[in-house]
């Protein structure tokens, strides 16, 4: 525990950034590279305007020293002068207090983690209490607006040196054989564990990282409170997915869930299929996709392991959010694909082939060559090839014509020769069935021509009709214009006009129309 | 035949494998009706209905193409027209109700169709066919689909008669009110306040109770929701429920655990106040707006702040002298930026509607010390907010203050590092002018001008050379010609085109506003002089400039000194500079008479249309033909 020193990367003084460094003069604007650079020394924390009165802080005698009798209350008052903040935004404030503060959080981390019989049931309240002050807090708006996780620098929280102490007490306290959830579960309660995960939103990933082992022995542990963690994560998910698009921590949630859906009891409960196909298919559709993806399809693949019947909801999901313009995620998608078949069961295959085949000819087909060749990867797989070999009478006609189409098209020379072996291992499967495509292609191509052509112009002649019909219906309302101002000028209204009869209606042209059509064909009938 | 070609349809479609078999059962259906509209046709009962068979139509609307269904489906009134009224109510809608599931872009074009749809199904008495679409779209996952079935909803329910609002919408929010998943709860809360003022009281009871059960659902998303609906909904109920139900709602709502509901009830919080007589708002409001502007998360006091004038307003002048004047005194200290740099974008707005009677006190005494900090502020998006406002302080505390306490920190500001800053104060200098005359700023003005102008970062400078012909305006022309006009002059040779560029289109506004003697004296010769200047694009700034300010300069100056330095140009050595003098020559052309026209423009143009470069040779045609030169 001697590395809790300041970390080198401390706040910068004010002055530093006023002068422009040279190298940003190059074209006048400050390059990513050297804005990040600076925000790297940007520090943030909300923690300290709680401090409501700055207490002076006296160092206590060591809890090894103390009598066995005393321990407890030192603990106890330790535990109380922990709960003193810090600003640690003015790195040499109060630094006396700071490290009085630092060396009690080293000694109870310290004992709880090495001498038994420590944790007794009037300390939990105090630990807990001491932990909640500590890390609880909103989080600082980011410094980048922008913030590219992948990217971008994450601004570091500034008071790290005592508050990654704190975690490591709180997960020492967890882990300790001493520890009694009984007795926890009275102060871990729900409102404690819901800001537990708001904290997952941090930009620090080191904390991101405590807190995901915290959360996961939360779980192992407190058995009452597992349905509201995972209630909770679903509602952090859903408003990712369809209200902010950010949150930091998904990947590390994710992490956490792909071992609780390992250890779902058979049958599946309905709740959890709810979770995979409401929640965990969605996030596939998140902007920055990249960042938890391997922990996502970690999951996915759990789910389908646990049950092949959930495979179909699984496919069809993702077929349904598929990236229409994101080649860096269909690639993704396509990986995800692949993991999916190298574990499905050849029955569930044949439920999904159809519109997985259709999408991935799409895929062979796309410009993007990294697309097309990871599509065409497929083909490299021994067990996929071996499922595609015995629905070869399905696959071969879905993809056939695009593969015909982009061999003699694509411009990378790579996709032309990977789509020749593919076409070459078809030969090799079904050469009859070979023979016949080729031969039908062209006529294919002319029918599918006609059809455009046919459509073309059944929508030429709906939208002359409908030209026909808005000036009818114009003409109607100037009729009806016409003799409502005829009415009120005082002349005679003529009863037999259906205008007159149907004034409350403004398409009295239309439904006098058909009704009285289909009486006609009643009639005719 | 045409039964045959349906059938044909059928079995190309049961091969393939659709989302839903039951649009085959369905599609039988409509054969077996498809038969009857075809001998009604025969029987030439009406000419144009029903020309087309809807198996058709609904292939369309069903095709493979997402993109194809896409486009079908935003010409869905085109298809609506062609089916006629009763078609489209007993066939094509009950079609979409059942076809959901679908691509979101696609449900997305359908919830907005549908919502202008009343005509097609019939007018109003059948409006209400309208709603089991809506409904399920309104369920949907992804959120714009949701919010565009809502509007379309909220739209329709307008054409509803009262009756049929209770018989058909008003049960229809209350199965969304109490959906299973949360986004059918989600959509319901838009839809109370657009019913409630038209429906009996026993309805209204109910209404009012569904949207007390959604404000506090287990769900944070549907609190967000009602939270944001809660100040609309407030609006349309009768005072008294205003003060039961939603005081106790609106107090419960802005302690939520989660930030991001609490900072919606502040929102609310503006309707509400609005409509509460002002002695019951100490007790109704104040308690959770003073609660609010304290809260824990910067989020939800940036709200407070973001939404301070509007607050303002709506609690009065009273409470604003005793409460609101802390509170904003608070939020211009906060810890957080954000919350900083929001709160300096309402100082002017707040100060502006401070009541008149002790207004300059208050701005004396509590906000003007907290400006004086925010100026030296360590963060520079709260100094250029304020630096955006600060300027309209003066009209507010007149001149002798302005002069004591507002121009030092106005001067104080243009010597700020950052740029922003510094642009945002020269940019609202109209407001000082009019108080105390740019004079009083103008020693220190310079300095900050000529800073700008030679920023490192062409942005910058750009914004600054937009200001300038303002800046000559109130300057005058004396001050501009001793201290600006050199300074116009070196951007006309800026390295970044943009620039330049900006500097020609200055140099055309100062003309405008100076007059053509005074652009004759002082910038054509300079510009003129460019064109013997070795760079190309130096040369090429000066047909620029002449591109500029022929139309400015008019008739003699243009044909006297500019033409024979375009001319002269022809001979260049680079193309670029040939081409451009045609561009040029085809520009000022409508400016000279036709004399200098036919014997000086056109052989140079001639000559130019036989250039060995091709676009030379390209603009020279082009000036020929447009100048009529021909």
């Amino acid at each position: 525990m001697e590395t809790t020193k300041l970390p080198p990367t401390s706040p910068s003084s004010p002055t530093t950034s006023f002068s422009v460094p040279s190298a940003e003069k190059v074209d006048g604007f400050p390059r990513r590279s050297m804005r990040r650079a600076r925000q790297r020394r940007s520090h943030s924390s909300s923690q300290f305007r709680y401090q409501s009165s700055q207490v002076e802080l006296t160092p206590l005698p060591l809890l090894k020293d103390a009598p066995v009798a005393e321990l407890h209350d030192l603990f106890c008052k330790k535990l109380q002068q922990c709960c003193v903040l810090f600003d640690f935004l003015d790195c040499v404030a109060d630094l006396k207090g700071k490290e009085i503060k630092r060396a009690a959080l080293n000694e109870l981390v310290e004992s709880v983690a090495t001498s038994r019989g420590v944790l007794i049931e009037p300390l939990y309240p105090e630990a807990i209490k001491m932990i909640s002050v500590n890390i609880f807090r909103t989080l600082p708006p980011s410094e980048n607006p922008e913030f590219d996780p992948e990217e971008d620098e994450p601004t570091l929280e500034a008071s790290w040196p005592h508050l990654q102490l704190v975690y490591e007490f709180f997960l020492r306290f967890l882990e300790s054989p001493d520890f009694q959830p009984s007795m926890a579960k009275r102060y871990v309660d729900q409102k404690f564990v819901l800001q537990l995960l708001e904290l997952f939103d941090s930009e620090d990933p080191r904390e991101r990282e405590y807190l995901k082992t915290i959360l996961h022995r939360v779980y192992g542990k407190l058995l009452g409170l597992r349905a509201y963690i995972r209630k909770q994560i679903n509602n952090i998910f859903l408003r990712f997915i369809y209200e902010t698009e950010h949150f930091n921590g998904v990947a590390e949630l994710l992490e956490i869930l792909g071992s609780i859906i390992n250890g779902f009891a058979l049958p599946l409960k309905a709740e959890h299929k709810q979770f995979l196909v409401r929640v965990l298919i969605p996030l596939h559709t998140a902007k920055s996709l990249s960042i938890f993806h391997a922990q996502l399809a970690y999951c996915v693949v759990q789910f389908m392991e646990k049950d092949a019947t959930v495979t179909e909801y699984i496919i069809r999901g993702l077929l349904k959010y598929w990236p229409k313009t994101c080649t860096q995620k269909e690639v993704m998608f396509l990986g995800e694909i692949e993991e999916i078949l190298d574990v499905i069961e050849p029955s569930q295959f044949i439920r999904v082939q159809e519109p997985l085949f259709k999408q991935i000819a799409a895929c062979i087909s796309s410009p993007h060559f990294q697309v097309a060749e990871r599509a065409l990867y497929f083909w490299n797989n021994e067990y996929i090839l071996s499922l595609i070999e015995e629905n070869c009478q399905v696959i071969l006609p879905l993809v056939f014509a695009t593969l015909y189409r982009v061999s003699k098209e694509h411009w990378n020379q790579t996709i032309v020769s990977l789509i020749y072996n593919v076409l070459k291992t078809f030969m090799e499967m079904n050469s009859k069935l070979f023979d016949d495509l080729t031969a039908s292609y062209k006529v294919e191509k002319q029918k599918e021509m006609k059809r455009e052509r046919e459509r073309a112009d059944l929508w030429r002649g709906l939208e002359e009709h409908q030209d026909r019909r808005m000036q009818m219906l114009t003409e109607a309302a100037r009729n009806q214009r016409n003799l409502q101002e005829r009415g009120e000028r005082g002349d005679p209204p003529t009863p037999s006009s259906p205008q007159t009869a149907h004034s409350d209606q403004p398409e009295p042209k239309i439904s006098g129309a058909s009704s009285s059509s289909s009486g006609a064909g009643e009639s005719a009938t | 035949i045409v039964l045959n070609l349906i059938n044909y349809k059928y079995s190309s479609r049961v091969g393939t494998s659709r989302r839903h078999a039951f649009l085959y059962i369905y599609m039988e259906q409509i054969g077996s009706n498809f038969h009857l509209t075809l001998v009604s046709k025969m029987a030439g009962a009406d000419g144009d209905d029903s020309l087309y068979p809807i198996a058709v139509l609904i292939d369309e609307l069903r095709n493979e193409d997402v993109q194809l269904r896409l486009n079908s489906i935003k010409k869905l009134s085109t298809i609506a027209l062609a089916l006629g009224v009763e078609r489209t109510r007993t066939e094509l809608l009950p079609f979409l109700t059942d076809t959901i599931y679908d691509e979101d872009e696609v449900l997305l074009a359908l919830a907005e169709q549908l919502g202008n749809f009343t005509m097609l199904v019939g007018g109003p008495e059948y409006v209400h066919c309208l709603l089991p679409p809506l409904e399920s779209l309104a369920t949907v996952e992804e959120t714009v689909v949701r919010d565009k079935a809502v509007e379309s909803l909220r739209k329709i329910s307008q054409e509803h008669s009262p009756v049929d609002l209770e018989v058909h919408f008003e049960p229809l929010v209350k199965r969304l009110a109490s959906g299973d998943w949360f986004t059918s709860r989600t959509s319901a809360c838009g839809l109370f306040s657009v019913c409630y003022p038209r429906v009996s009281s026993t309805v209204k009871a109910e209404i009012r109770q569904h949207f007390r059960t959604l404000c506090s659902d287990d769900t944070p998303m549907v609190r967000r929701a009602a939270a944001s609906k809660l100040g609309e909904f407030a609006k349309v109920l009768e005072l008294d429920y205003v003060k039961s139900d939603i005081i106790s709602l609106f107090t419960a709502l802005a302690s939520d655990e989660q930030d991001s509901v609490r900072l919606l009830a502040v929102e609310a919080c503006v309707s509400i106040a609005t409509l509460l007589p002002q002695e019951d708002l100490e007790t109704l409001v104040m308690p959770t707006l003073r609660q609010a502007a304290e809260d824990k998360s910067w989020r939800v006091r940036y709200m407070v702040a973001d939404k301070f004038s509007e607050l303002q307003k709506a609690v009065g002048p009273e409470i604003t002298k005793n409460d609101l004047v802390p509170a904003f005194q608070n939020l211009l200290k906060d810890c957080e930026a954000e919350v900083r740099a929001a709160a300096a974008n309402k100082v002017k707005e707040f100060c502006e509607n401070l009541p008149e009677d002790n207004r300059e006190q208050i701005i004396m005494t509590h906000i003007l010390p907290c400006v004086k900090e925010l100026v030296s502020d360590t963060n520079q998006h709260v100094k250029s907010a304020l630096a955006s406002v600060i300027m309209g302080l003066s009209t507010i505390l007149g001149k002798d203050n302005t002069i004591e306490h507002l121009l030092p920190l106005f001067l104080a500001q243009l010597k700020d590092e950052c740029p922003e800053v510094r642009l945002n104060i020269i940019s609202n200098l109209d407001c000082v002018n009019e108080v105390i005359g740019i004079r009083q700023l103008s020693q220190s003005l310079l300095p900050a001008i000529v800073e700008l102008a030679e920023d490192a970062k062409w942005r910058v400078r750009l914004a600054i050379i937009e200001y300038m012909p303002l800046l000559a305006g109130q300057l005058g022309v004396e001050f501009f010609d001793e201290k600006l006009n050199t300074l116009c002059m070196a951007w006309l040779i800026d390295h970044v085109y943009a620039i330049r560029e900006a500097a020609t289109c200055n140099l055309m506004k100062l003309v405008e506003k100076f007059g053509a003697e005074w652009a004759q004296n002082t910038i054509v010769p300079k510009v003129l002089g460019m064109a013997n200047d070795p760079n190309y694009l130096h040369r090429m700034t000066t047909l620029f400039c002449i591109n500029a300010l022929s139309e400015a300069c008019g008739q003699d100056i243009t044909t006297k000194q500019m033409l024979p330095v375009v001319l002269k140009m022809s001979n260049d050595q680079v193309a670029n500079v040939r081409f451009n003098v045609a561009k040029s020559l085809q520009k000022i052309g409508p400016v000279l008479d036709s004399n200098a026209l036919q014997t000086e423009v056109k052989p140079v143009l001639e000559k130019l249309a036989t250039d060995t470069d091709m676009d030379v040779k390209y603009f020279a045609q082009e000036a020929i033909s447009v100048l009529a030169l021909a």
